[in-house]
């Protein structure tokens, strides 16, 4: 009995120490995230901070990296986030509320929400094919910014999508219930009452698709193909290049100045992506809807 | 009843097609994803086709040298694909552990105040876009190994690029096996607990058993997107088309394939051209089956509760 007591003491001491090794196993794998994040800034930064000025900002790419800039990716970039979003966030919001507030429950609705999940898979070099060949060569629209955005489109429709389907589910019943029985249609109650109320959340959708599709180097590489772009983009059948675009042609270059100026670019290009995400995090957090409410 | 309300009468049918337009326009829109499929499929398929009826299928998919460009030309898949498949095992080698790890750190152990500094750096790893991680690679990592471990490796090679991309999908990998952790019932931890288990017994015998489809899952749709990654590999794991499962050698993806001949000057049209198609229809194919998989291990062997 007492000797029982005494080989159970041991195997819990055991187990313990088995416990805590394996406790600090998760702690180190976890620390990898975040040590990995912490050393990929500090390099970037660092890199970057040397090349960082005006003249990076407000120039023209240039053989000579002390001259070099990247004002056209950068307009490039604007014009494409600007059509981008004209193009996928009526049809994204329209979908997510089609499949929400109007969709039978049918084979069809099935097939549109796996295809939507499937969709949400696909490499992203592959909707460059598929720009290259239905925009710039079938629809001829060439290497413009317009067939880039309708590509990029295409790319962040199923997040947006998704973001604003959750949204809008997360809006009470009630509410509906409220306005179906003061009459209104339902088109009346999605857009006097649903939408109002999924407003931030579809926001924070549109927010981190724009994200995505402002970081997208390998689509447009596949559309517009060549790099030194000496002009900006005036109309939407311009030719066009962006941020990540001009990044990757700087890092390319054997140079280690080049290296430095893409460092840069990178700093800059997370400095609007990361203030983006804490745009979307703050309206999450201040004005989302809780079904429970 | 609606016979009823004679003054409403006359504002009725324009509004009720008014409606029907409206339904129709958001069904259009729902519809835009099919047609993005079918789009993808068909200019795929089309352009593909342009290749396949100069060189044969089975030359594609069982030849051993990739060489589009330099005579004698020959379009066999297989490097391309094994450089891939080389990429995509180094970053398994990092994701899976540190992802499945992270995933039960957060979900059994971390109190809530840690998870709300973790989750977000997770958030900011999965948002950096891939040409950064690229410039990380090439810059960084590479020279690191380097110094430390293999003085003679190139400048390009797969091992930093799969190290990268590891890191890179570890944020993926563990938000979906955490999902599936945190949809273990209460109940089957609090019975272990109550029989005298420690928490890392619950952690390992319980809640990942429990949680298994799903993480089966994370790990299947996370590999799938490391196979489709693009400007991580062309900037940092080379551009030779190489049969090889060394990891310190330069070798070439499919992707990055994609992205060589569209920053060149093939001709549309040729041969060389259209490779890049069918190219990207394996590299759809291959994502959409693991997709697909990943899908189906979760709804087959879900376990419900």
């Amino acid at each position: 009995m007492v000797q029982g007591h005494a080989i159970f003491r041991r195997r819990k001491e055991l187990r313990k120490a088995l416990g805590s090794a394996v406790y600090v196993v998760f702690l180190a794998a976890v620390l990898v995230s975040v040590v990995g994040l912490l050393v990929l800034l500090v390099d970037i930064v660092t890199g970057g901070i040397p090349w960082l000025s005006l003249k990076l900002i407000l120039n023209y790419p240039s053989r000579h990296p002390e001259q070099a800039g990247l004002w056209p990716a950068l307009i490039g970039t604007l014009w494409l986030m600007g059509l981008t979003a004209a193009f996928s966030v009526p049809v994204g919001v329209g979908a997510a509320v089609y499949l929400e507030e109007y969709a039978p429950k049918n084979r069809l609705t099935a097939l549109i929400e796996i295809n939507i999940s499937n969709l949400a898979g696909v490499p992203s070099v592959v909707y460059g094919l598929l720009g290259a060949a239905l925009f710039v060569q079938w629809l001829a629209l060439d290497r413009s910014v317009l067939a880039g955005a309708l590509t990029m489109s295409l790319l962040i429709l199923p997040i947006v999508i998704l973001a604003s389907r959750e949204s809008i589910r997360a809006v009470p019943r009630t509410y509906r219930e409220a306005a179906f029985a003061l009459g209104a249609t339902d088109w009346q109650v999605v857009k006097g009452v649903v939408l109002p109320a999924a407003l931030p959340g579809i926001l924070t959708g549109v927010i981190l698709g724009m994200s995505r599709a402002i970081g997208e180097a390998a689509p447009m590489l596949v559309i517009s193909g060549l790099l030194f772009v000496t002009f900006i983009p005036t109309n939407p059948m311009d030719k066009f290049t962006v941020l990540p675009l001009q990044i990757f042609n700087w890092v390319s270059r054997p140079q280690e100045d080049f290296q430095g100026l893409a460092a840069a670019g990178i700093v800059l290009l997370l400095v609007v992506l990361l203030s983006m995400n804490a745009v979307a995090v703050f309206i999450r957090n201040r004005y989302q809807v809780r079904s429970d409410e | 009843m609606r016979a009823g309300t004679a003054e409403m009468g006359p504002r009725k049918p324009s509004r009720r097609i008014g409606e029907a337009v409206i339904k129709w326009l958001l069904f259009s829109c729902a519809l835009v994803s099919i047609l993005t499929t079918v789009g993808i499929v068909v200019s795929l398929s089309v352009q593909a086709w342009g290749f396949f009826v100069e060189v044969s299928p089975f030359e594609f998919l069982t030849g051993t040298r990739w060489s589009p460009i330099l005579k004698p030309r020959s379009y066999g898949a297989l490097p391309l694909v094994a450089g891939t498949l080389l990429v995509t095992g180094v970053a398994a080698l990092v994701a899976m552990p540190i992802g499945l790890a992270t995933a039960t750190f957060l979900s059994e152990y971390a109190p809530d105040r840690v998870r709300r500094v973790l989750k977000p750096i997770l958030e900011i790893l999965a948002g950096i876009p891939t040409v950064v991680y690229g410039y990380f690679a090439l810059t960084f990592v590479t020279p690191l190994i380097q110094d430390v471990l293999f003085p003679d490796m190139l400048v390009f090679n797969a091992l930093s690029a799969g190290i990268v991309m590891g890191l890179m999908i570890v944020p993926m990998v563990s938000t979906l096996s955490e999902d599936a952790m945190l949809a273990v019932p209460r109940s089957l931890r609090e019975a272990a607990y109550a029989l005298g288990a420690t928490r890392v017994e619950v952690s390992l015998r319980i809640v990942i058993p429990a949680a298994l489809s799903g993480i089966v899952a994370a790990f299947i749709i996370g590999l799938s997107r490391a196979i489709g990654e693009t400007m991580l590999v062309t900037i940092a794991a080379g551009a030779t088309p190489k049969l090889t499962f060394n990891a310190l050698e330069s070798i070439q993806t499919m992707t990055a394939y994609i992205v060589q001949v569209a920053l060149g000057e093939a001709p549309r049209g040729s041969a060389e051209f259209n490779a890049i198609f069918a190219v990207g229809s394996l590299l759809f194919v291959m994502t959409l089956c693991m997709n697909l998989l990943g899908h189906w291990v979760v709804r087959r062997w879900r376990l419900r509760y």
